[in-house]
């Protein structure tokens, strides 16, 4: 059996040896004395973000030629690299790149040629993409892969509904208030027999009450949907109930008109992103060391803004990665170019970096899953080393 | 093994019979034609026979409903036009801000002129409706329809648009001809503006409304269109816009910002200098498609028959689709009049969406909905918020979206709520459904849920427990949970 607390001393190890960059939560966690389980956490940005102006590919002149009113100027971006730059919006993210603890991955997405949301949200979260017969999700399949015991919270979703990428076999629970989950009144015994299952959720959360838990370390959680979730998977967190896998979603990324450059609408959408992503990530202070957190959109959008000042749907994105182990500070991927003939059919960022290998180093080392056979049948992940 | 949250295997023993008695038959019909049964709801409809009834629900305009247009005249927004709403609602709004903006004293704009009130309005029609209307099938297609085409009313101007384009867009179009109903939410403001169109110009298009149409509201996803479809079935629809944009009023197409080069879409040709019937031909063009045929079918069937249709059913309603130019009365007949629409083994195989779960429940034990507001609110906890599903997919029809313990937690406390009289804007009173002498779980779970309880659900209710609560477990058990 995989032992957590030997991977922690290994990666520690590791640093010591000065092999990997320095990784401000694996200093933290060094001097704290807080360790759990290894989390992770996966955002879904639904409606396709435009990753171009998320992750700006700054140093591209065709970047600038083909977003005549929505590219975000040079002077705006928030230097990454010298070529790849943040959206003035993501200014709450910027110390942790620097600090080594976030790391970006561009051009990445998923190979199928789809251009619906739905078909695109669906394959991406079976991890079959172009495959439309599975039915469970591939979080769902991870969490089943791993060989520790069944904790009644350990997949959490923090969405109305149990998301495809969570369906399955894994029991995975959500709600959108943990104070709220169960039935109040005498009649919870009754349909705690009829139900079983997520009844067994239900008492762990009483006994453990994380709803009362305050944020740490002088975080402040703004008043929004994502910012209410990350919160509550934080709670879930620190009150050790177990979890392992916690997933939630953020929409309104769906920019087809007016959709501004360094101010307007993506801007304000990828302000409250940002902040609420810091928020947790200053909550869980030292915790950070065991959590992985992973944002994740369908596809991206066109290279070239449309008609209305937005973009329509598109290929290749970006994603982000924080956390213990993620090796930060830079710019994952191989870059395939911004210019006419380097696009996918002739108007998108093409893909060069599947999402599943991301997700299965994620995987590998948050859950101790080392075959990734059921996680994606019929893929061989080709990891990128994005983990320490 | 995929174990589902409320599904338990002893279910299924409900399928043991290959076929329905008359009792089940018209119970099948009230749950799947109709959101429940009322109590008494089964006897009438096995008194008057069940075809008949079918019959009558399919003629929703021969059905009177006058308690509920008195029920629904409290409501002044859903008799008013969007010129009306936009003038009443949006207009102070704006005056607000630009009073805001300017430094100059800002009028409290009270609660009830508030734009908000417009969304509440509606839901509570819907409420109503699907609660009490005696025409339920034609509130169950209602729903089917308004989320095939659905529209998010907080995006923008849509939410003074949402009004009409329900009333005078979808309601009008509902049993006449598919393509008539697609033209009207083509040229309607909500979708024109919904989906981006009304802003598509000729070297500047917006391909967010020409991929819908294809995906969604027609052909269905793999139903044979390509990206240079989408591309130039958007530059078909340019100039298709709103007559005055800010305030959402009213089709116009503009010539001037219309696409005049040579197209071809899905094998339609259109010479340099067309108009709007380039879009107008399309529309047929979609409208008559075999694959929408078989796209409306299939969700047709999706709905009324299980969330995996059997395609003898889905074939047969496509045939009869296309055999009449699209009509939806004889369409929706078609997948009544299926035998596997009355097959034993989709007897209870449709777990129930949280608007079908929350109405029927209601309707199940008499209850009066007094104020539809708090319910609408409910629903929106339960992830079915009515106008709020903000892709333009809308919400799913299958069991697989709404199976899971988030959503069971709710149905749990929305039920131990109703039957308790405590949950707010509707009047329940339960021990009146238990005659004195009767036994009291027997009763109630015939008349809830129509038939036996199982082992396991029986198990888990206290025989002696008042009727509340035995009421509140029947209606939070699995077997509620279905259709």
């Amino acid at each position: 059996m995989f032992d957590r607390r030997v991977f922690l001393k290994a990666s520690g190890l590791a640093l010591v040896g000065g092999a990997l960059v320095p990784n401000v939560f694996v200093k933290m966690a060094n001097a704290s004395t807080t360790k759990g389980r290894k989390v992770l956490v996966a955002i879904f940005q639904r409606g396709a973000v435009d990753g171009l102006n998320v992750v700006v590919p700054y140093g591209e002149q065709a970047y600038y030629a083909a977003r005549p009113s929505i590219a975000i100027p040079r002077d705006r971006v928030i230097d990454l690299d010298g070529f790849f730059g943040f959206h003035p919006s993501l200014q709450p993210l910027a110390p942790y790149f620097k600090e080594k603890s976030l790391a970006v991955v561009h051009a990445a997405g998923s190979p199928d040629a789809t251009r619906s949301h739905f078909d695109a949200q669906d394959f991406m979260e079976c991890g079959t993409p172009g495959v439309k017969s599975t039915d469970d999700g591939f979080l769902a399949r991870a969490v089943m892969a791993e060989k520790s015991a069944a904790a009644p919270l350990r997949a959490v979703s923090l969405t109305p509904a149990l998301p495809r990428i969570l369906s399955g076999a894994a029991n995975a629970v959500n709600m959108t208030d943990i104070s709220r989950f169960g039935v109040r009144g005498a009649e919870s015994p009754a349909f705690a027999a009829m139900y079983g299952g997520a009844f067994e959720a239900v008492k762990i959360l009483k006994s453990a009450d994380p709803a009362k838990l305050q944020p740490d370390n002088g975080a402040a959680y703004a008043n929004n949907p994502l910012a209410g979730s990350l919160k509550q998977i934080a709670q879930l967190i620190k009150a050790n109930v177990g979890l392992e896998v916690a997933f939630t979603d953020v929409s309104g990324w769906d920019t087809h008109a007016g959709e501004g450059g360094a101010e307007g609408q993506l801007a304000n959408n990828l302000r409250n992103f940002s902040e609420a992503i810091a928020a947790f990530i200053r909550d869980l202070g030292s915790r950070m060391s065991d959590v992985v957190l992973v944002t994740m959109s369908e596809f991206g959008r066109t290279v070239h803004e449309n008609g209305n000042r937005g973009t329509d749907h598109g290929h290749a994105n970006v994603m982000l990665i924080a956390g213990g182990g993620v090796k930060g500070g830079k710019v994952y991927g191989t870059w395939p170019g911004l210019s006419e003939n380097r696009l996918y059919e002739n108007r998108d960022l093409a893909v060069t970096t599947d999402f599943r290998d991301i997700f299965a180093e994620l995987i590998a080392k948050q859950l101790g899953v080392t075959s990734m056979k059921s996680v994606f049948p019929n893929y061989v992940p080709n990891l990128r080393g994005v983990m320490a | 093994m995929k174990r589902l949250v409320i599904l338990p295997l002893a279910l299924l023993l409900f399928a043991s019979s290959d076929k329905l008695t008359d009792r089940q038959r018209a119970q099948h019909a009230l749950d799947r034609l109709a959101f429940g049964a009322k109590p008494g709801d089964v006897d009438r409809v096995m008194r008057m026979g069940v075809d008949q009834w079918v019959d009558q629900q399919l003629h929703p305009e021969r059905i009177a409903d006058r308690a509920i247009d008195a029920r629904l005249a409290q409501y002044a927004t859903l008799t008013m036009s969007s010129h009306q709403i936009f003038e009443q609602f949006e207009k102070p709004m704006i005056e607000r801000r630009q009073a805001k903006k300017n430094n100059e004293e800002q009028i409290e704009i009270p609660r009830e002129q508030r734009p908000q009130r417009l969304v509440l309005e509606l839901s509570a029609q819907r409420l109503i409706r699907a609660t009490d209307s005696e025409r339920q099938l034609n509130e169950v297609m209602a729903d089917f329809w308004m989320n095939h085409f659905n529209v998010f009313a907080p995006k923008g101007i849509d939410r003074v648009l949402i009004t009409e384009y329900e009333r005078d867009v979808i309601r009008p179009h509902m049993w006449g001809k598919f393509e008539d109903l697609l033209m009207a939410t083509a040229k309607s403001p909500a979708m024109l503006f919904y989906l981006d169109n009304a802003r598509s110009r000729g070297g500047a298009i917006n391909e967010n409304y020409a991929r819908e149409i294809m995906e969604l509201h027609t052909l269905g996803v793999d139903g044979g269109y390509t990206q240079k479809d989408v591309t130039e079935l958007a530059r078909v629809f340019t100039g298709w816009s709103i007559a005055r944009p800010n305030e959402g009023e009213g089709f116009k197409f503009r010539p001037f910002v219309h696409d005049r080069g040579a197209k071809s879409v899905l094998g339609v040709r259109f010479a340099a200098g067309g108009g709007i019937e380039e879009g107008e031909r399309m529309i047929h063009v979609l409208a008559t498609h075999p694959s929408t045929a078989h796209h409306i079918a299939y969700k047709l069937c999706q709905r009324l028959i299980a969330d995996e249709p059997p395609a003898s059913a889905v074939d047969r309603v496509a045939k009869t689709f296309l055999a009449t130019n699209g009509d939806l009365r004889r369409t929706v007949k078609a997948v009544i009049d299926s035998p596997e629409f009355w097959d034993a083994k989709y007897y209870r195989a449709k777990v129930k969406s949280p608007f079908e779960y929350a109405v029927s429940a209601i309707r199940a034990v008499g209850g009066q909905l007094e104020d539809p507001v708090p319910l609408a609110r409910q629903l929106q906890q339960m992830g079915e918020g009515l106008y709020l599903s903000q892709p333009p997919t809308g919400y799913a029809d299958t069991a697989q979206a709404w199976n899971n313990s988030g959503g069971l937690m709710a149905r749990l406390n929305f039920a131990v709520a109703l039957v308790e009289n405590k949950m707010p804007g509707v009047h329940t009173n339960v021990a009146r459904l238990v005659p004195p002498d009767g036994d009291a779980l027997d009763t109630l779970a015939l008349q809830l849920t129509g038939s036996e309880l199982s082992k396991e659900t029986r198990k888990a209710i206290d025989p002696h427990a008042s009727v509340e609560t035995m009421a509140g477990l029947i209606l939070g058990s699995p077997e509620f949970q279905r259709q």
